[in-house]
């Protein structure tokens, strides 16, 4: 294939990746991983690097949106970042030791695991209770603006949603995806903070876990300037149009489809490497 | 009194966060395009393979083995240096934080800063990565 031809295949599977990440809610990463091992035959290591320089695009590009409006919880997100980023560069070192054949399982097991939850229903686990010592230290507890009213959260359960956050790290650094699935569950679930601040803040937090792992794969040579140049403008193009259909959109429906589309795509995953073991 | 002028601050550092963000992207993104462009008129015709992971071929894989490449003008390093200035994009954001947070001397999290920064940093030596 020449280069020509594979940039432009690549650059609309990432395009579509993007809309796609973005219309779900799942991300760029894990759509483009796919497609880039099981349509194009690109090794797993090279599809990693590439996904995780789209990460980092797409979610500097929308927390830059989300920052100025007040959601993000800045302080909440550093705090974070401490374990996402220990985790992310972790999972990056053991990357190069794992088999494809592995990662490709891990990864289509977490595929399919971000899929059954962008389907569940979300419950509001907010509180107002502030009791919490870690969250008082760190100064955790705050207040988001929606139609022009303050709505004050606290936060619960530091040190385990640290904890998951540890893991959530390690994942997207093993994986090169942004792993927005665990830190909603590590904020939503655990911290019990408001869907609208533990999304933003997930997003907000992503770039700097991206790159940490981006730059121990720039030196193993996994960012390949061939593919992350059509994956990274493809994705970030794909996930800006989405977010614009978005607003408009009503995706319950476009929701199920693509469930199963991604969980077909990691059913996939899974079995080639498995057979490749 | 003293609340709402730590709000106004807040405010403010959340517009310039957003703008660095934007901007960091939106530049990055146009030097990968550009270094894509001239990568592809260089490179036509010849065969693409990406099946196995080769990482002894890759050639712009440091930061210094970038910088020296760009003064050639390659179009492939020219991608790579976009992306380090793409991945680099949130890490100046924290460095941002923390002199934010400096100027509002809450000092807990200028320490919080400087541990990411400081395990950003240790990511950057080479020697994690073989």
């Amino acid at each position: 294939m020449s280069v020509l031809l594979f940039t432009i295949i690549v650059l609309l599977g990432a395009f579509l990746a993007g809309l796609l990440g973005s219309l779900t809610g799942l991300g760029g990463g894990v759509i483009i991983i796919p497609l880039l091992t099981l349509a194009l035959g690109v090794d797993i290591h090279y599809a990693i690097g590439a996904s995780i320089v789209s990460v980092i695009a797409t979610s500097s590009g929308s927390a830059a949106a989300y920052v100025k409006e007040g959601i993000t919880n800045i302080r909440i997100g550093m705090f974070l970042e401490i374990a996402t980023t220990v985790g992310a560069i972790c999972g990056a070192i053991v990357a190069v030791y794992l088999n494809a054949n592995y990662i490709a399982i891990i990864f289509g097991c977490i595929l399919i695991f971000s899929a059954i939850m962008t389907l569940k229903k979300k419950v509001d686990h907010t509180t107002l209770d502030d009791t919490d010592r870690w969250a008082k230290f760190f100064k955790l507890n705050g207040s988001y603006p929606d139609k022009g009213t303050d709505h004050p959260y606290a936060v619960k359960h530091v040190p385990a949603g640290f904890l998951m956050m540890l893991f959530a790290g390690t994942l997207s650094g093993l994986l090169g995806i942004g792993s927005g699935a665990l830190k909603v569950i590590a904020m939503d679930n655990i911290m019990r903070l408001p869907f609208k601040v533990s999304t933003t803040t997930s997003n907000f937090m992503m770039g700097v876990t991206a790159a940490a792992s981006a730059i121990v794969y720039l030196h193993r040579g996994q960012i390949d300037p061939g593919i992350a140049m059509p994956v990274c403008i493809g994705v970030l193009t794909g996930a800006t149009v989405g977010s614009k259909v978005l607003l408009k959109a009503k995706t319950d429906k476009l929701k199920i489809v693509f469930a199963v589309v991604v969980t077909f795509l990691a059913l996939q995953m899974i079995y080639k490497g498995i057979s490749g073991l | 009194m003293a609340a709402s002028k730590e709000n106004m601050n807040d405010k403010d550092i959340q517009v310039i966060l957003g703008t660095l963000l934007r901007a960091g992207v939106i530049i990055s993104m146009t030097i990968v395009l550009i270094g894509g462009i001239i990568f592809l008129i260089h490179q036509n015709g010849v065969i693409t393979d990406y099946k196995v992971f080769k990482p002894e071929l890759a050639g712009f894989s440091s930061i210094s083995a970038i910088f020296k490449g760009l003064l050639t003008f390659h179009g492939d390093a020219i991608v790579q240096f976009g992306i380090l200035m793409l991945i680099f994009t949130p890490v100046a954001r924290i460095v941002f934080a923390i002199f934010s947070f400096l100027i509002e001397k809450d000092y807990l999290y200028v320490l919080i800063g400087l541990i990411i920064l400081s395990i950003i940093t240790i990511s950057l030596n080479g020697g994690l990565a073989h």
